[in-house]
């Protein structure tokens, strides 16, 4: 039995029914059922969200790439840092990164003042990051794998050969 | 003035999917699943050959042959995969789509008269090749019982002991069944027994689920007396592209090239250069694109059982092959659930006599779509139980 497969397929669409899956794999369905009940417990899939495409919302959605530098001492390492920012609900994805760099962290507020109200005040003075660069995000064009545009029509005929 | 048709062309009956294709036209929302073609656009790498050919303006004609460049890779290509040998030079043919692969042999190798034995079910152009050649089709129909391989049996019964011509295509369009080296061996030997010139369309070979694809050029003493076709338009995903590729014994591919210098001059340059970089650097695609192939295929033939229709273990190409509920014909189920649930099938007797009861299923289809057609069947299905 191939963990892996379930985890990719959960990967491509966390809404296959452990039936569809089993169907796919040649599994049977408790089989599968199991398996993700134990990469769960096990911590390798940690949720299941919607991938969303938020241009299509009336209401603002303001998201933005931060790059962050810090300085680090005896006392602390980049996991406090790390513990610190990840605490902050606006803050949607954090990452060590390597280059120019340290922290590559992903912003969502509702409205521009809010999410520069929030690196202001809330991520800036964080005594250890010395410069904070940030990048409003204008058009997302792919999300976790799956692109947003209005998607190409099968103009395949409806019957070959 | 009206024009007089020769008979060849009058001999050829319309095509059985037209009249779906029509219906189909009409109607809003139709999920399509008969469709013989990837939904995969070609690999980007491939694509992208080809622009660079263009802006290039590699645009003239290439050798007849094809480009020698590619006739290697080819070569190296079928080598490697399938334990084929040819000369790059004087053994390869690189044409227009298999399918003027298939109709170059037929018209190399076929006099008026001659008999030409076809495994059915069979992909819907063969018997036109056959007829427009001058040729007579004679049908050697494959039975569900025996996984629709090809048998000894089958082929005596059907009287192909005197044909001329044997043609198969495993894996199989409509069926996707597929023949082990194990049940080649038999039927080679009736070909050699019965000096049978054998045309193999492979064209579906790298997309074959369980165990290896066999050839049976490879099999002793057939390489002299087959022609193989393959291409690029199923596991490379390049169907509009047209390319395609004969391998044989240097007078029969000289004989094929007589044909295709006066017809075709050369295969699309273009796409002779997307060709050589899919067999360059697109493995992986390919690879990606046959798994989903067959979570797909697992998937329908799953669901068919669980809506009560008998499905065919298919094996390999992209289709699969399952019986219509008692009460209706092929085609009447065809049409039926293209009116009522706007689902495209292809009714199993377009592929021969023998595919009467069935439909050819495609997955070559995004799985989101084959969940909600195959819904569809169900409901179907349960309004007419």
């Amino acid at each position: 039995m191939s963990e892996r497969e379930v985890l990719e397929l959960l990967r491509e669409n966390a809404r296959y029914s452990a039936a569809d899956i089993a169907r796919m794999t040649d599994l049977e369905e408790d089989e599968v059922e199991a398996a993700i009940e134990e990469l769960e417990a096990a911590g390798l899939v940690r949720g299941y969200q919607a991938v969303v495409d938020w241009d299509r919302l009336e209401d603002e959605r303001v998201r933005a790439e931060v790059e962050l530098n810090v300085r680090l001492d005896r006392e602390t390492g980049y996991d406090d840092i790390a513990e610190r920012l990840a605490r902050f609900p606006q803050v949607t994805a954090l990452r060590l990164v390597s280059g120019d760099y340290d922290f590559d962290m992903e912003v969502e507020g509702d409205s521009i003042r809010e999410v520069s109200q929030f690196i202001s005040e809330k991520v800036a003075p964080v005594p250890e990051i010395t410069q904070t660069v940030t990048h409003y995000v204008m058009t997302s064009y792919k999300e976790n794998g799956i692109e947003l545009g209005d998607g190409e029509d099968d103009d395949r005929l409806s019957y070959s050969p | 003035m009206t024009f007089e048709l020769s008979d060849r062309v009058q001999a050829v009956p319309p095509s059985g999917i037209r009249r779906f294709f029509e219906i189909a036209e009409e109607r809003d929302e139709v999920i399509s699943l008969g469709v013989g073609e990837p939904d995969f656009a070609t690999p980007w790498a491939a694509r992208d050959a080809a622009i660079t050919s263009l802006e290039q303006g590699k645009t003239s004609y290439t050798a007849n042959r094809g480009k020698r460049e590619l006739r290697e890779a080819i070569a190296d290509y079928v080598a490697d995969r399938f334990d084929l040998g040819y000369d790059p030079d004087e053994e390869i043919i690189v044409t227009a789509g298999a399918s003027e692969a298939v109709d170059l042999a037929f018209r190399a190798f076929v006099n008026p008269g001659d008999t030409v034995a076809i495994a059915q079910p069979a992909y819907i152009s063969y018997e036109p090749g056959v007829i427009f050649a001058g040729g007579e089709v004679l049908p050697v129909p494959t039975r569900e019982e025996d996984d629709f391989r090809l048998t000894v049996e089958g082929l005596e019964e059907a009287g192909a002991a005197d044909a001329d011509v044997l043609v198969l295509c495993y894996p199989n369009n409509p069926t996707g069944a597929i023949m082990p080296e194990e049940d080649l061996e038999p039927i080679a030997e009736f070909a050699r027994e019965h000096d049978l010139t054998v045309f193999s369309d492979e064209i579906y070979a790298e997309l074959t689920y369980d165990g290896e694809h066999t050839s049976i050029a490879s099999l002793e003493g057939m390489r002299e007396r087959t022609i193989v076709f393959n291409g690029f338009s199923k596991a490379h995903a390049m169907t509009g592209l047209r390319l395609g590729y004969a391998l044989g014994p240097a007078d029969a591919i000289g004989a094929m090239n007589k044909i295709h210098q006066y017809t075709m001059l050369s295969a699309p340059t273009t796409a002779q250069y997307a060709a050589l970089e899919a067999l360059d650097s697109c493995d992986n695609d390919v690879e990606e694109m046959v798994e989903e192939y067959d979570r797909r295929r697992r998937f329908v033939l799953s669901r068919f059982r669980e809506i009560g229709m008998d499905v065919f273990e298919a094996k390999g190409a992209f289709y699969c092959f399952p019986e219509v509920p008692e009460g209706f014909t092929a085609e009447e189920f065809a049409e039926e659930v293209l009116r009522e649930q706007g689902v495209a099938v292809v009714p199993g007797d377009v592929f021969g006599d023998v595919g009467e009861g069935h439909l050819r299923v495609s997955y070559a289809t995004g799985l989101e779509d084959l969940r909600r057609a195959l819904n569809r069947i169900e409901a179907f299905v349960a309004d007419h139980a």
